[in-house]
């Protein structure tokens, strides 16, 4: 019994020219009316005068037209079936060859940079937040990606964890990596928190509640303002030290600043270099994290309540605390990335948490491929840069930035690497090998 | 011959519509109980408050577990008939995780054994030797039964992407991968093909003799049926109207009135004198 045959009959030009010639024909022949002739007023009385040269545009434009169209419906229905004739023919080992390439050469890219760039603040910075993304779209990839849980409301976890870090850090004096356990729990806490309620609900419902969630913790963090400073935020957050030497320009008395200790002179870039580095290091744990727990029961269970819940249950898997920990584990990595947020902003308000930043984040999940790991690297890295170029083209910025989603979306339904590795692979002598990253 | 799962008095009542109206029946260990009734009779709203989707309006399902003692079903949520009275179905519309490998598919059924080995995925984080071998014993156990499906060569491949009859097999098989001691498939024959009903029977016949696993079989395919249940139950508007050997109940008077409905009496005749001459 061999495997599905995936007949495609591809059109040969002559066909194509046919058929375009057809819709150019019939755009003629309606266009003589609406187009060719029309009335005009010659002194009080109306006379019909033609518009030839216009009719020839848009019988051209449609012959065009149609042969493009033609073309790109063609190109993208033979490109879903190599995809599902790859699939059929298990040919996915190639697939994730190249994206295993690429994932190093990012890798090599991103250590780099900063030393290519080490006096470039702005491309330091843009990098800066490029991964701060990439974090954040790997911590929602866990809960939207593989446990297909639509999450609009992700933004929520990212500002617990940059409130408790900037609460505990400027009230009680806690270091940043004190606080980061602790932030990240907390963001868990609230991840199952907001699970808890909504275990019953899925899709557009859950879509709904989780946007809610999100606006409710941006709005208390508004209105309390004893607690959480209002809308003024919170500003002064210490900045993380490097081992307890601090970057500043004058280290306190008896202390060794990152400069004065390495005999360095001091420079701006240092701090920025090294929150890069951080936030590279904080990003490249969750990405191993991640994608070993997609490895584990849990993870392989995250993939199976997106495929199908029921099936869960029949196979006697508890279906809520599957959820549960999907959203508390989503929530923690989020709240990681707020903690990173506000040590490396050094001021915070709600302002940064607005619903535009989980449509973001959500964004990058889907564009990458709902559950690839490169693919949001790829998706982040083109969300962050698409607006930064733009700013040349000031208010049609968000306009290009619409367009280059579209777009993306028409040339990849599936997302920018919608490949899926399996989590392991049976060898041929029976034994389990464990599949690629 | 002893019972191990007794349906008392069972009603599910969807609004006005009684889908099941107070049915009772005994599920013997180790036998192949098959179940039939025209369209609509109920057999999958059983299935349904057998394995705790539907909370059974009225009525008792008391299983008889040969380790656990006595379990009452009707008082479980679906994921525990499954993990602990190990009552485990399969789906009239198929239902597996498409886009996972068949061998994932088998891994996934084993969920529960690896949660714990992997003492909430923290001995699996760092991949020490009692997780690993956990996961060596599951695979090993979803080959043999892949090896007896005829599904090793599908191994690795999404298991959305294959065949129709291949899906089924697959199903079949992981719900075996979750160790049951009833099992019970929503027309497991429907859209086979002669040759692959023919390995069914084989199979069905194998797990009942061999593995000792009791199995209640939903089927309109009579060459499944009449060929394999030990015995059968007919259903028909949510009532049982007849049940005894495939012998008796191919010549109960009632089951041929209930097959021959009003209008469809030609069809129904040919199925039946087909299920005869089989
Ligand atoms: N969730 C539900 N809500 C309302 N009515 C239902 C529900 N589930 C089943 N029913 C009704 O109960 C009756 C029995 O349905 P059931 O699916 O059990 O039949 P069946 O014997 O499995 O039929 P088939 O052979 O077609 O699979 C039908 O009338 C059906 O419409
Ligand atoms: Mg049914």
């Amino acid at each position: 019994m061999s495997a599905v045959v995936f007949a495609h009959h591809q059109l040969t030009p002559t066909e194509r020219l046919r058929d375009a010639g057809w819709i150019a024909f019939v755009a003629l022949i309606l266009g003589i009316p609406l187009i060719g002739l029309t009335t005009v007023d010659v002194g009080g009385r109306l006379a019909v005068d033609t518009r030839f040269g216009l009719l020839a545009m848009a019988v051209v434009a449609a012959f065009g037209g149609r042969l493009v169209l033609r073309w790109a419906v063609d190109h993208l229905k033979g490109r879903k079936l190599a995809r599902q004739r790859a699939a059929a023919g298990n040919a996915g080992g190639r697939a994730q060859q190249v994206v295993n390439v690429l994932g190093w050469l990012a890798l090599g890219a991103s250590v780099a940079l900063p030393i290519v760039f080490s006096d470039n603040r702005y491309v330091v910075d843009t990098a800066t937040t490029v991964l701060i993304y990439v974090m954040l779209g790997w911590g929602l990839n866990v809960v939207v990606g593989l446990a297909g849980l639509l999450d609009l409301g992700y933004v929520a976890f990212y500002a617990v964890g940059a409130y408790s870090y900037a609460l505990l850090s400027t009230q009680y004096g806690w270091s940043f990596w004190e606080a980061l356990p602790v932030s990240g729990a907390l963001a868990a806490g609230f991840g199952i928190l907001l699970g808890y309620p909504i275990l019953r609900l899925r899709g557009d419902y859950l879509a709904i509640v989780t946007l809610g969630f999100g606006e409710i913790i941006r709005v208390i963090l508004v209105n309390w303002t004893e607690f959480s400073g209002g809308p003024n935020g919170i500003s002064s957050i210490p900045r993380p030290s490097f081992f307890g030497l601090e970057f500043t320009r004058r280290p306190a008395e008896g202390s060794d600043s990152f400069a004065s200790f390495f005999g360095l002179e001091f420079s701006a870039m240092h701090r920025l270099i090294f929150l890069y580095y951080l936030i590279l290091v904080l990003a490249l744990l969750t990405h191993v994290f991640v994608s070993r727990l997609r490895k584990l029961p849990v993870g392989r269970a995250w993939e199976a309540l997106r495929e199908d819940e029921i099936a869960c249950k029949a196979m006697g898997m508890n279906t809520t605390n599957i959820k549960l920990s999907a959203f508390a584990i989503g929530a923690m990595l989020g709240g990681f990335a707020g903690v990173f947020f506000a040590a490396r902003q050094g001021f915070i308000s709600p302002e940064s948490f607005t619903f535009t930043e989980s449509a973001i984040i959500l964004a990058i999940v889907v564009l990458g491929g709902m559950g690839s790991q490169m693919g949001v690297v790829l998706a982040a890295t083109l969300l962050v840069l698409i607006p930064e170029f733009g700013r040349n083209f000031a208010e049609y910025r968000m306009l290009l930035f619409g367009m280059a989603m579209v777009l993306i979306m028409v040339w990849r339904p599936g997302g920018l690497l919608a490949h899926r590795e399996p989590t392991l692979r049976l060898s041929a002598d029976g034994k389990a090998a464990r599949g690629g990253a | 011959m002893s019972t191990l799962l007794s349906v008392r008095n069972l009603s599910m009542r969807f609004g006005g519509l009684t889908a099941i109206d107070d049915l009772s029946l005994e599920v013997p260990a180790g036998k192949i109980t098959g179940i039939i009734g025209p369209n609509g009779a109920g057999k999958t709203t059983l299935f349904n408050c057998l394995t705790g989707f539907y909370k059974p309006t009225t009525g008792t399902l008391r299983l008889a577990h040969p380790q656990r003692g006595e379990m009452h079903l009707e008082k479980l949520p679906s994921h525990r008939v499954a993990r602990d009275a190990q009552v485990v179905r399969t789906f009239q519309n198929i239902r597996l995780f498409p886009k996972m490998t068949v061998l994932e598919n088998l891994i996934v059924a084993q969920h529960n054994v690896l949660q714990r080995a992997s003492r909430f995925s923290l001995a699996g984080l760092f991949s020490l030797p009692g997780y690993r071998r956990a996961e060596r014993a599951a695979v090993t156990r979803a080959a043999t039964w892949l090896e007896r499906l005829q599904l090793t060569r599908f191994a690795d491949h999404a298991a959305g992407d294959l065949p129709y009859g291949t899906q089924r097999r697959i199903e079949i098989a992981r719900a075996l991968c979750v160790d049951p001691v009833l099992l019970c498939l929503d027309e497991p024959a429907a859209g086979l093909n002669p040759r692959e009903s023919a390995e069914l029977n084989e199979l069905l016949l194998y797990l009942c003799r061999e593995q000792g696993v009791a199995i209640l079989l939903i089927e309109h395919d009579m060459s499944v049926v009449m060929n394999v249940s030990d015995h059968i139950c007919v259903i028909n508007y949510g009532r049982k109207i007849a049940e005894g050997t495939p012998e008796a109940v191919k010549n109960d008077p009632h089951v041929i009135k209930a097959y021959l409905g009003e209008d469809e009496e030609e069809e129904a005749m040919e199925a039946f004198t087909e299920a005869r001459a089989s």
